[in-house]
């Protein structure tokens, strides 16, 4: 059943980001209205498909790859569908949308059965739980560093066409991404610490430097001195978007190395 | 039955002339309830603004209704002598009056194309004759149409999206810089016209912080009292402008008053929050090379007047569009127009009663089995004596009225009672209404037809 849900998920997500990145183009009231709405029933399916899936599995489904990259899209599209209802950026979702289906597509690719949980990974899902809401963070972080490099060049080159009717202002942009890091970091910084923790109570080693354990602790102290920057320094605005979007790079590297490699437990 | 238009605009007549025809929003109710009462009109509706002053109207024949407005028209200012307005006016009737009215609430008859007042004075036109009932069917339907349509190219189109002023331009840039702009400061350097209408624009945006300065003190003094704003000695402003979110220069000096370094100095004590410059002196004011510094957004004359002449560009690119848009629905709501003639609502009813009275005969012969042809015809008689009986008043009532003023609520009223969508879609009425025209008499035998 978890796999139907999940396929339907898929669909309307696909729908739903091929709508999204039309609406960069021009204005069209319905597809606008519509678009929201594949992706609320979208969410709804993805809501199901969790849902069944843990009751399937027993346990909460964030023990394999697959699993966390559908909770992370099912996460940003949470985060779209707030942000929509509560600040009418509806443009948003023509960089969240393409970014979830991404992540949802990729999962599909993934191995998708359910494994028996070994007793050892029975608390394993905090630390899932923690790295990837940081993650997740860290993208709408990502997303509002790319508006706001976006806005400010329509801006600076004195260009301005429907995307910069549609993008929202520069100093809201630079608070989103303010306010995203400043929740993603302590989340990140959780994650960290309770992997360190299972990597202790499982394998007998906070730490055994593989690539994605650098990749990170190297993310986790970028972040730190952005943050560290902004209250400081003023690293605000131009620099803050340009280093969001570049530390979101790092995110994506470490993700992918856990993938990869294959060291993580989770592979 | 036909919708007709009469008025003039400021195309067709000077100021000096709508100001005299103008009824001001305390005399509309008035004004209104005249109307109403007016011989050989059924309906009514009154737009005045600075602008425009028309009225619309439901009446049995256009030419008779333009003579009817006309008049009305004449007594709102019955100083002005007839001949001195009629030139002036414009008279549409049928789809040209409703495209008319729905042109007008999209602005696209506007002095400014886009312009958003128009739309929001229609729906208080419409309320105000609401208030008097000088509106009904056809008029409320019709009104009701021109607001959604004009709301629609509003958010469908491009049409009102960019400023057509330089002051307007400007608040509009600085509205995708701040969010807010509630609590931002705004600083004024000279207050030249232009400077001024611009701080106006931004105050009336919602910057609550006014910051002047000028060469000349007492004139600072002078000015910053009007904007409830503080005045600055003008060789300290340099130091002052770290506080300033949105810097309007315009100075009649002729050399750069505001420097890159300044800017950079301020942005540096601003810890890098975006800073606004709009210089619109001539020669500029503001060194160019501050518009190459992060996080300042520097935006002269030239810029801002190119940018509303791109901007009135897109606006006319864009007016076709609604005028399609337009066009689209002109056609929708004239076949509901048609379709509330009475004359097509009885042959609709006729032939719904045919078709009933035609198939129920079928279906009872081929349950008696054999019959004679006597027997046949007296049950065709018995079925078109039950129709015929009963649909005589609701004919005759609808003939009546089919000339006066009432006739298209009959007629709504007829087609919902006896469900004759169908059977209006069915076939052409016009030509059906040729045929059926004449009431049909009881004793027609109305089982010709059958098989």
């Amino acid at each position: 059943m978890n796999v139907l849900f999940f396929e339907v998920t898929l669909l309307l997500y696909f729908l739903g980001t091929i709508l999204f990145l039309i609406q960069l183009a021009g204005r069209w009231e319905q597809v606008s209205q519509s678009s929201f709405a594949i992706a609320g029933i979208g969410f709804f399916f993805h809501t199901l498909a969790l849902v069944s899936r843990m009751i399937e599995a027993g346990h909460i489904p964030l023990t394999s790859m697959h699993e966390a990259l559908s909770f992370f899209s099912w996460a940003l599209v949470l985060v779209f569908l707030v942000v929509e209802l509560r600040y009418r950026i509806h443009i948003l979702g023509s960089f969240i949308l393409p970014l979830a289906f991404i992540s949802l597509i990729s999962a599909a690719a993934l191995p998708k059965e359910i494994k028996a949980l070994e007793p050892i990974f029975r608390n394993v899902w905090m630390h899932v739980t923690f790295s990837l809401l940081g993650t997740v963070a860290f993208a709408v972080a990502f997303i509002a560093g790319l508006m706001y490099l976006i806005q400010e060049h329509l801006l600076k080159s004195k260009h301005r066409n429907v995307l910069h009717h549609k993008l929202p202002a520069l100093d809201f942009l630079d608070d989103l991404n303010s306010k995203a890091i400043s929740l993603g970091f302590p989340l990140l910084t959780l994650g960290i610490i309770t992997g360190a923790l299972f990597a202790e109570f499982a394998r007998g080693s906070f730490l055994n430097w593989n690539a994605e354990q650098i990749g990170a602790l190297g993310t986790w102290l970028f972040y730190l001195v952005v943050l560290l920057g902004r209250v400081t320094i003023g690293w605000r605005a131009k620099k803050a978007a340009y280093l969001t979007v570049v530390g979101f790079a790092g995110v994506i590297f470490t993700l992918v190395g856990v993938i990869v490699k294959g060291q993580h437990p989770f592979a | 039955m036909n919708i007709v238009a009469v008025g003039l605009n400021h195309k067709t007549a000077p100021v000096e002339l709508r100001e005299r025809l103008a009824v001001p929003e305390t005399r509309l109710p008035d004004a209104l309830a005249r109307l109403k009462r007016w011989p050989g009109i059924a309906e009514g509706i009154i737009l005045s603004t600075c602008n425009r002053v028309e009225l619309y109207a439901v009446v049995k024949e256009a030419e008779q209704g333009f003579d009817s407005l006309r008049d009305y028209l004449g007594t709102i200012a019955p100083e002005v002598p007839h001949g001195a307005i009629t030139p002036h006016l414009y008279c549409l009737d049928g789809r040209d009056a409703i495209r008319h009215l729905f042109r007008v609430a999209a602005s696209l008859d506007s002095m400014v194309v886009g312009e958003p007042q128009i739309l929001a004075q229609v729906k208080e036109a419409f309320e105000a004759a609401l208030g008097q009932k000088s509106t009904g069917v056809v008029l409320n339907k019709v009104v009701k149409k021109a607001l959604s349509v004009g709301k629609r190219v509003r958010t469908e189109t491009g049409i009102a999206e960019n400023a057509v002023s330089v002051s307007y331009a400007a608040v509009e840039l600085a509205k995708k810089i701040f969010q807010n702009l509630a609590g931002k400061t705004v600083l004024l350097v000279g207050a030249g016209e232009m400077a001024k209408l611009a701080a106006r624009h931004l105050v009336s945006a919602g910057m609550q912080h006014v910051m002047i300065t000028t060469r000349n003190y007492d004139l600072a003094v002078d000015v910053a009292k009007r904007f409830n704003g503080v005045p600055i000695p003008f060789n300290e402003f340099p130091h002052e402008m770290a506080g300033a979110d949105i810097v309007v220069c315009s100075t009649g000096a002729s050399s750069y008053v505001i420097g890159a370094a300044d800017v950079q100095q301020a942005l540096r004590s601003r810890r890098n929050r975006p800073m606004f410059l709009i210089d619109i002196s001539v020669p500029r004011n503001i060194d160019p090379a501050v518009g190459a510094l992060d996080n300042a957004y520097l935006y002269n004359i030239d810029d801002l007047q190119g940018q509303i002449e791109k901007n009135i560009e897109q606006r006319q690119r864009e007016a076709m569009k609604a005028e399609d848009m337009i066009r689209a629905e002109v056609g929708l709501v004239a076949a509901w127009m048609k379709s509330l003639e009475v004359v097509p609502t009885i042959v609709a009813l006729r032939r719904k009663a045919d078709d009933i009275q035609r198939a129920e005969v079928e279906r009872i012969l081929a349950r008696m089995g054999p019959v004679s042809p006597r027997q046949r015809q007296l049950v065709e008689d018995l079925a078109s004596g039950i129709t015929n009986k009963l649909l005589h008043g609701p004919l005759v009532a609808l003939k009546a009225e089919a000339d006066s003023p009432n006739g298209a609520l009959f007629a709504e009223a007829a087609q919902r009672l006896f469900n004759l969508e169908k059977e209006l879609e069915a076939a052409p009425l016009a030509e059906a209404g040729e045929r059926f025209g004449a009431e049909p008499s009881e004793a027609a035998p109305q089982g010709e037809d059958a098989p």
